[in-house]
């Protein structure tokens, strides 16, 4: 099957910034893919690229087979983009930017699917307004319209909730969920990695213009093979035999970094034993924000290090000795 | 509608949302030099021995209303989508550079003509005007404005403030019209200034497009009509060139 995009060996240098070096990937039709990484990661210039934007120095990008410089035409047309920046003309009206934007598809009569991206996005109402009166999350809704006016294969948006509210973005996100349902490809980068977690089947992490993780969102979140317990007891003092596990105490609660499920029984067995009573106790899963942070620290390879050593650190817990 | 057609619609509806600032302001400016240049040089020497000073005026302040204009709308067109970002709208798109090229130029020659139009038809209230080549006056109007256009988009693309595009207007567009013999005969100029007007573009079209109205120029109409259409294909393919390598809209 054509991957719906196809990114092969891609460098891109600005000046003295090698803001891509060597990106290699693949999504394949219907993902929902997320592209993290932090400011200056090459996110943007990466969906920039994939837009005809702008140009790699190497590499060969396509989207749905569509080779983005000698067949731009028809990788354009398989292609909505959602930009990070707030952009508008001011010249227009909600349905005038839409039909605009539907006729540089060559789309004339169009007017049935823009009322529908209308309907869903919220816009009815403001149909007719000039794009300036529009509030902040609203123009933000005419971007996400303007970038399906042409019914694209794959939808790409860049920090589409930057600065948006709680009940769009709730909204943005149940549409898009539709139109991967429908069987769009969908392609977001954000900030907000609880959304990337819940929202995305797969992802890639940049840094520094290289990918640095790519795999899919549950063995991402799962690759740290810790959890933690965090712990208030009264009645005698943390037991012995837990104080290698703590990562910190604060107030009386002591969070413990335990290296599995089994673990957690044990760890309790030895509060019990110690005489202690368990005033509070809560479960820390690990989410993709401390694999993120773990990531973005170290670097590919030295993650895996630093992992493993961390884990052969931790002496296995035994039961208390009855 | 084709993506070019609806970029040129776009771009036209752009100017004509716009119409007092674009179409209205540039015919009353146009109609104050008319009316102060008039009265200030009534009773000067007749130009071409026939033709009355307004009267040979008429035709230079049109011409160079339809040069300022088409120059103005590609060129702020252009720098104001790349500075508000919305240029992306243009860019995403399936559009060739063809199709850019010819819908912003086409754009500009309407505006050109739009104006044209007004400042000639308001001037007729004041001055009676021969057409004795109408034909030569559409082929002027066209070229010039096409170039000016091509211009104007040459300053959009290379400029990334506003300010740029001012200076470019300021210091290139302006002398180049104002000292293109709309005011005068460049017969009337010491021997230099005539020299140095033959290398001004811009003589040509005005002289040209004189032409069209009094059937008299200082020039052969057909190689004014050569020298600016040269003018245009040589612009063309520079402005080709930059779209085509992306030069400061893709980079």
């Amino acid at each position: 099957m054509t991957p719906a995009i196809q990114i092969q060996q891609v460098y891109k240098r600005f000046g003295a910034v090698q803001a891509l070096s060597g990106i290699d990937l693949e999504v394949a039709p219907g993902e929902f893919f997320g592209l993290l990484g932090p400011n200056g990661a090459g996110k943007t210039t990466l969906i920039n690229i994939l837009a005809g934007l702008t140009r790699a120095d190497s590499g060969s990008v396509r989207v749905m087979g569509h080779d983005v410089i000698a067949d731009y035409r028809a990788s354009r047309r398989a292609l909505g983009v959602v930009p990070q920046e707030l952009v508008f003309d001011p010249f227009f009206s909600v349905r005038e930017t839409l039909r605009i934007q539907s006729g540089y598809f060559g789309l004339g009569r169009n007017d049935a699917w823009i009322d529908e991206v209308m309907h869903h996005l919220d816009l009815t109402g403001k149909a007719d307004a000039n794009m300036r009166s529009l509030s902040g999350g609203m123009k933000r809704r005419v971007l996400v319209a303007q970038a399906l006016v042409h019914k694209p294969p794959v939808i790409v948006l860049d920090e589409p909730t930057a600065g948006v509210d709680v009940e769009l973005r709730k909204g943005l996100w149940e549409f898009v969920r539709d139109l991967n349902r429908k069987g769009h490809t969908i392609v977001l980068t954000t900030h907000y990695l609880e959304e990337a977690e819940m929202l995305c089947a797969r992802i890639a992490m940049l840094k520094q213009g290289r990918i640095v993780a790519l795999d899919t969102t549950s063995k991402l979140v799962n690759r740290r093979d810790s959890l933690y317990l965090k712990l208030r007891i009264s009645g005698a003092t943390l037991p012995l035999a837990l104080a290698g596990r703590v990562r910190d105490s604060v107030d009386g609660v002591h969070t413990l970094r335990l290296r599995s499920y089994a673990e957690i029984e044990r760890a309790l067995a030895h509060v019990r034993e110690a005489g202690a009573k368990i005033e509070e106790l809560e479960l820390l899963q690990p989410d993709l924000e401390d694999v993120f942070v773990q990531i973005m620290s170290m670097g590919e390879a030295g993650a895996q290090r630093e992992e493993r050593s961390a884990a052969s650190s931790l002496t296995p817990l035994a039961f208390p000795s009855p | 509608m084709s993506g070019f057609g609806t970029l040129l619609y776009k771009e036209l509806l752009r100017f004509w949302k716009v119409a007092f600032q674009t179409i209205a302001a540039p015919v009353l400016t146009t109609l104050l030099y008319l009316l102060i240049f008039s009265h200030v040089m009534q009773g000067q020497a007749r130009v071409y021995d026939a033709v009355p000073y307004t009267a040979f005026l008429v035709p230079g302040l049109v011409m160079m209303a339809v040069l300022q204009n088409a120059f103005a709308n590609s060129s702020s067109s252009l720098i104001q989508s790349k500075i508000t970002g919305n240029v992306i709208f243009v860019l995403l798109p399936p559009l060739s550079y063809w199709d850019f090229f010819v819908a912003y130029v086409l754009a500009s020659v309407v505006r050109g003509l739009v104006v044209g139009v007004g400042v000639l038809l308001v001037s007729l209230g004041f001055v009676d005007l021969a057409f004795e080549h109408p034909l030569w006056i559409l082929a002027f109007t066209l070229i010039g404005s096409a170039v000016l256009g091509t211009l104007g988009l040459i300053a959009g693309i290379w400029a990334d403030k506003f300010d740029q595009i001012a200076a470019f207007q300021g210091f290139v567009i302006m002398p180049l019209t104002f000292l293109s013999g709309v005011f005068y005969s460049i017969h009337s100029l010491p021997v230099f200034w005539q020299d140095l007007s033959r290398f001004n573009p811009f003589f040509y079209m005005i002289d040209g497009f004189r032409y069209g109205f009094f059937g008299v120029s200082d020039i052969e109409p057909a190689l004014s009509l050569g020298i600016a259409g040269a003018c245009l294909l040589a612009l063309t393919a520079f402005t080709l060139t930059l779209l085509k390598r992306g030069y400061k809209l893709r980079h």
